[in-house]
């Protein structure tokens, strides 16, 4: 080792927190082997006493499909845009499935997790983003149900077609991913101080599922309230899907832009806070 | 030698009370101060860290000023009594929590084991844990596979590898767990005192590796615990930590000298420890208020030579109407708490009334112990030793300390000798031994 100065052979300096901008990318970088070790002990771990085993990913859609079947469209008699009821809403619940998944999970990194947190250092930030990750195997087979439904109505005679627009998916994916990532994180540091905020997002994340329109097509809705719904960050994101796999309602870049430009922003402040508070969090849980 | 650990003004500040962290004005509070640029209007009123006597404040100096520094390949021990701020400074350093203030600089990476098996997950197999906790500690998949073989040789459950750790026992858990963080390679590893429960073929284990680890691969141990002994071992360079400061450092034996005084140091009167000290049993029908060891001219001390004699003069106060009072005084072992002997005496067998008082003094006219240290036990009860009227004294003084005088000097008795708890010089009388049997007798 070549001693030339002392003060800057230190490989590590343990100081009070300061400064706001100061996140561990390398580091989390370096971990990389833990956050695969992370999803794969999610996915083998959750469904190992499970009777049905991964078939819950598929029984939880089918349920709430044809529950939603029934009573918004039997029922409530909403209209769907002229798609089956059950394509239609089997999309909404698909995606919003995988957002609402990542922010309730994430919410709770730095309770869940505080055992070994309080014992070992490693980045923090590296256990919501294994959440993220082993949640996308459920989104992934998921869609694949989503894809057999599909093709069993072109079968029957439903006009889709492969279009250029499905190229958009992954982006889409990519939104949720972000938005649940950032909204749980910023949730999770919060709840460190503030116990309360877990109890808010459970139903939280219900109520906003009301504002996305999951159970509804946007040309549904009254002008007048339109706008409430564009506001939200999910309503394009669920909107160009549905116009990806169904060609129904329109497709409108503006507002995947206002998402994407969303989606940052919340996960800039998340990633912020996040790492301000994992420093602390030790003393206040 | 170069340090590989730099600690500096190190000080850490916990909030005592409730549990959930800060209310939204107090919040408003600091940010008030911090804008007219004055200090954080909380961390002012921090006191030092005393478990026994109750603060005043919520807050709390965990430590306070800290400095030290850790040399190459040192085997380092960081000893303290519980609230000491051990746990704390362990925390630190692995970046567990962070400091109030001041910095600790390191150079090379960091291992510390709190706590073995963390992160291990019932629900996996051997194996996948092992990758589960080797990745949690810092190793990388491809570390870990090359050690694998190595890592379930050294656990010795290599037939339950396959199976969920979930049916293991609890000794394969700790072995297997134990197993990954014996392989983890870092140039400074941080060790609690934790790593030393299990039985004592385990504890030897932990201690031989680390020893190991130290000599043989040149590598920095940081090691804390109250274990006297396993830092004596060890470590050559010790800390002490009392109430979030530093008392002492040096070599492992000044620092173990210094400690004893400090152990000794505790205050028993009816003003401080003995009214506050939480851990009393008993319902408080009548206390203790005070505790002194004296030699035969009325001298304090805790210092006894064999052969001499010790009287213990207590002091206490009665709280609600009983029948009759006794005190017992024991001696008990250092190593095993268990009573070595007692001397138990009827004080009054009449009714006593609340607020009274009283004093006894209690004299073993010689004790005739080996050198060593014997924890003190205290209790008082009423005349038919109901439970309910309990007062217990125990592990609050410091251990009366046996050395050999002159009693032992002449004698027979080799205090360096193994032998049992009792300091009984014996001798062989007769040491004939014919073909029928074996005949020996020892006075």
């Amino acid at each position: 080792m070549n001693k030339s100065s002392p003060e800057s052979e230190w490989t590590l300096e343990i100081k009070p927190v300061s400064g706001w901008f100061n996140f561990h990318l390398k580091d989390v970088w370096r971990y990389r082997d833990l956050l695969f070790m992370f999803v794969r002990r999610d996915f083998v771990a959750v469904y190992k006493q499970t009777i049905l085993g991964p078939f819950w990913f598929f029984l939880q859609p089918i349920l709430t499909t044809i529950t939603f079947t029934i009573v918004f469209g039997n029922i409530a008699k909403i209209p769907t845009d002229g798609i089956p009821p059950i394509l239609f809403y089997m999309s909404g619940i698909v995606c919003w499935g995988y957002f609402a998944d990542c922010l309730t999970r994430t919410s709770s990194t730095f309770i869940t997790n505080a055992n070994i947190f309080g014992k070992v250092y490693f980045p923090r930030l590296v256990s919501p983003l294994s959440n993220i990750i082993s949640l996308l195997l459920k989104f992934g087979i998921q869609i694949f149900l989503f894809i057999c439904f599909l093709i069993y109505y072109k079968i029957q005679g439903l006009n889709v077609n492969f279009n250029i627009y499905m190229l958009l998916v992954p982006y889409l994916i990519f939104l949720m991913a972000g938005l649940g990532l950032g909204f749980g994180i910023i949730v999770s540091s919060l709840t460190t101080k503030y116990r309360d905020l877990t109890f808010l997002i459970s139903f939280g994340v219900q109520l906003l599922m009301y504002a996305t329109p999951v159970i509804y097509p946007l040309s549904a809705l009254p002008e007048k309230y339109r706008w409430i719904v564009l506001a939200n960050p999910m309503t394009a994101i669920v909107d160009t899907f549905r116009f990806a796999f169904l060609q129904a309602g329109q497709f409108n870049p503006g507002n995947l832009i206002y998402s994407t430009i969303f989606m940052i922003v919340v996960l800039s402040i998340g990633i912020v806070v996040f790492n301000r508070v994992e420093k602390t969090f030790m003393d206040t849980v | 030698m170069s340090a590989v650990i730099k600690v500096e003004d190190l000080s850490k500040m916990y909030r005592l009370g409730l549990v959930g962290g800060r209310t939204i004005s107090e919040d408003l509070n600091r940010l008030w101060a911090k804008i007219r640029g004055k200090e954080d209007p909380y961390i002012k009123i921090g006191e030092t860290n005393n478990r026994i006597t109750k603060g005043k404040s919520e807050f709390v100096w965990a430590l306070k000023n800290i400095n030290f520094e850790v040399n190459n390949g040192e085997r380092f021990g960081i000893i303290g009594k519980n609230g000491a701020g051990k746990s704390t400074l362990l925390k630190i350093l692995s970046r567990v929590a962070n400091p109030t203030t001041g910095s600790v600089k390191v150079k090379g990476r960091v291992a510390s084991l709190l706590e073995v098996g963390t992160g291990f997950h019932p629900e996996l197999t051997g194996r996948d844990n092992i990758f589960l906790n080797g990745s949690i500690l810092g190793m990388t998949q491809q570390e870990i596979k090359t050690k694998l073989d190595s890592i379930i040789d050294f656990s010795g459950v290599e037939r339950y590898i396959d199976t969920p750790v979930k049916r293991y026992s609890s000794g394969m858990y700790v072995r297997l767990a134990f197993a990954v963080a014996a392989h983890l390679e870092p140039e400074i590893l941080i060790v609690d005192e934790v790593l030393a429960v299990g039985d004592a073929e385990f504890q030897k284990k932990c201690l031989g590796k680390m020893h190991d680890v130290s000599e043989k691969e040149g590598r920095t141990v940081l090691f804390v615990s109250h274990n006297l002994q396993a830092i004596k071992n060890l470590c050559q360079k010790t800390i002490i930590l009392n109430n979030g400061q530093l008392f002492a450092s040096g070599s492992t034996d000044e620092a173990l000298h210094s400690y004893n005084e400090l152990v000794r140091d505790v205050k028993i009167d009816a003003d401080t420890d003995i009214n506050n000290y939480m851990n009393r049993r008993g319902k408080g029908m009548i206390r203790f208020t005070g505790i002194e060891v004296l030699d035969i001219n009325d001298n304090k001390r805790f210092n006894f030579e064999s052969g001499e004699a010790v009287r213990f003069k207590i002091s206490y106060k009665v709280f609600e109407d009983m029948k009759g009072i006794t005190l017992t005084v024991a001696l008990m072992s250092g190593l095993s708490k268990e009573c070595l002997t007692l001397a138990h005496h009827e004080i009054t067998n009449k009714k006593i009334h609340p607020g009274e008082t009283g004093e006894a003094i209690i004299e073993f006219t010689d004790i005739n112990l080996k050198p060593g240290e014997y924890p003190l036990y205290f209790e008082l009860m009423d005349k038919d030793l109901n439970p309910i009227s309990k007062d217990v004294i125990d592990d609050l003084t410091p251990p009366l300390v046996i050395s050999a005088g002159d009693y032992l000097k002449n004698s027979a008795f080799d205090p360096a000798k193994p032998s049992g708890f009792f300091a009984a010089p014996s001798r062989l009388i007769v040491n004939e031994i014919s073909k029928k049997e074996i005949f020996s007798k020892a006075l």
